[in-house]
């Protein structure tokens, strides 16, 4: 592969501003990696890899991802919260790099809870 | 932790949850020294003179959530079994810097692993900081800057999936062009 230049990413920047123009708007689904240090240690990173190659396949502007800290469950970790708008926000547990495909395919993009993997529904 | 990038990540995220909006990340990489250096620096809260001697402790930590605290000790360990050394700076208000160094041909030094992968992560999962990566191989370096990558996006967030390959890919090349 060529060597990636500035000019490459002039040319996402223009692409993904022609993209955005069609549908502004806050998120509708806000997912959270844990990463503390046993989120981390436990295969959290793979898990933002996945959610990182499926963000690339979808056009949806409306799915935020961030890192947040240990919530004290470490024998659980990797652990994932995915909130739907309107929806309890649910907590996933020893999320590895299919389980996240699946509840990104699923949930994520359909509302389609993963009651096999989830730990939790913060009510 | 099986790669060194992981406490990287680790001590990164201590940055950001101390309310950094700057991490910066050194690397140093010399075989005449046989040595790497790794530094990893913030401009959060800092810490308190007084807690700074508790956090390498394992069974120290502020959280609430739960008793012991691992990162700091684990990233202490590694580098003291590579006859490497650890230091942590810390001024309140100011930041803090993280340092370890290691012993290159130790057979107990574990790969740096996947940097590109975990500078992706960190700017990913927080898109409210700056990150300013460098990696330097024998005298010959690079660094990559996210201030600098927002300046050019005009607008565009830096969390784009697009741009984050963007960044994973160009660290990549970078760093194989310094290992050639």
């Amino acid at each position: 592969m060529a060597k990636l230049t500035i000019e490459d990413l002039k040319r996402i920047r223009e692409d993904t501003k022609k993209k955005t123009t069609l549908r502004e708007g806050g998120a509708t689904v806000k997912i959270t990696v844990h990463m503390g240090t046993c989120g981390i240690a436990a295969g959290a990173r793979d898990v933002m890899d996945v959610i990182l190659e499926e963000l690339s396949e979808t056009d949806r502007q409306d799915i935020h991802v961030m890192n947040s800290g240990c919530m004290g469950m470490c024998s659980s970790e990797p652990n994932v919260t995915v909130e739907v708008k309107g929806h309890e926000p649910i907590i996933y547990q020893h999320v590895d790099r299919n389980k996240m495909r699946q509840i990104f395919k699923r949930h994520v993009l359909k509302g389609e809870i993963q009651t096999d993997f989830a730990l939790a529904k913060i009510q | 932790m099986r790669e060194l990038s992981l406490h990287i990540i680790d001590v990164a995220e201590n940055g950001i949850a101390a309310g950094a909006d700057l991490i910066t990340i050194k690397i140093s990489e010399r075989d005449k020294d046989n040595l790497m250096e790794v530094a990893i620096a913030d401009n959060g809260r800092g810490i308190p003179q007084d807690l700074l001697k508790k956090v390498v402790d394992p069974f120290f930590t502020t959280r609430t959530t739960r008793r012991i605290g691992l990162g700091l000790s684990l990233f202490k360990e590694a580098a003291k079994r590579c006859d490497g050394e650890f230091h942590i700076k810390s001024k309140e208000g100011k930041g803090t810097e993280v340092f370890a160094s290691f012993r290159l041909d130790h057979i107990d030094l574990a790969p740096l692993g996947d940097m590109a992968g975990s500078i992706g992560c960190l700017i990913m999962g927080n898109p409210g900081a700056d990150f300013l990566y460098a990696h330097e191989i024998n005298g010959e370096s690079f660094s990559i800057d996210t201030r600098g990558i927002r300046k050019e996006l005009d607008g565009v967030p830096i969390n784009n999936p697009e741009v984050i390959r963007w960044i994973i890919n160009t660290i990549n090349d970078s760093l194989k062009e310094l290992k050639s």
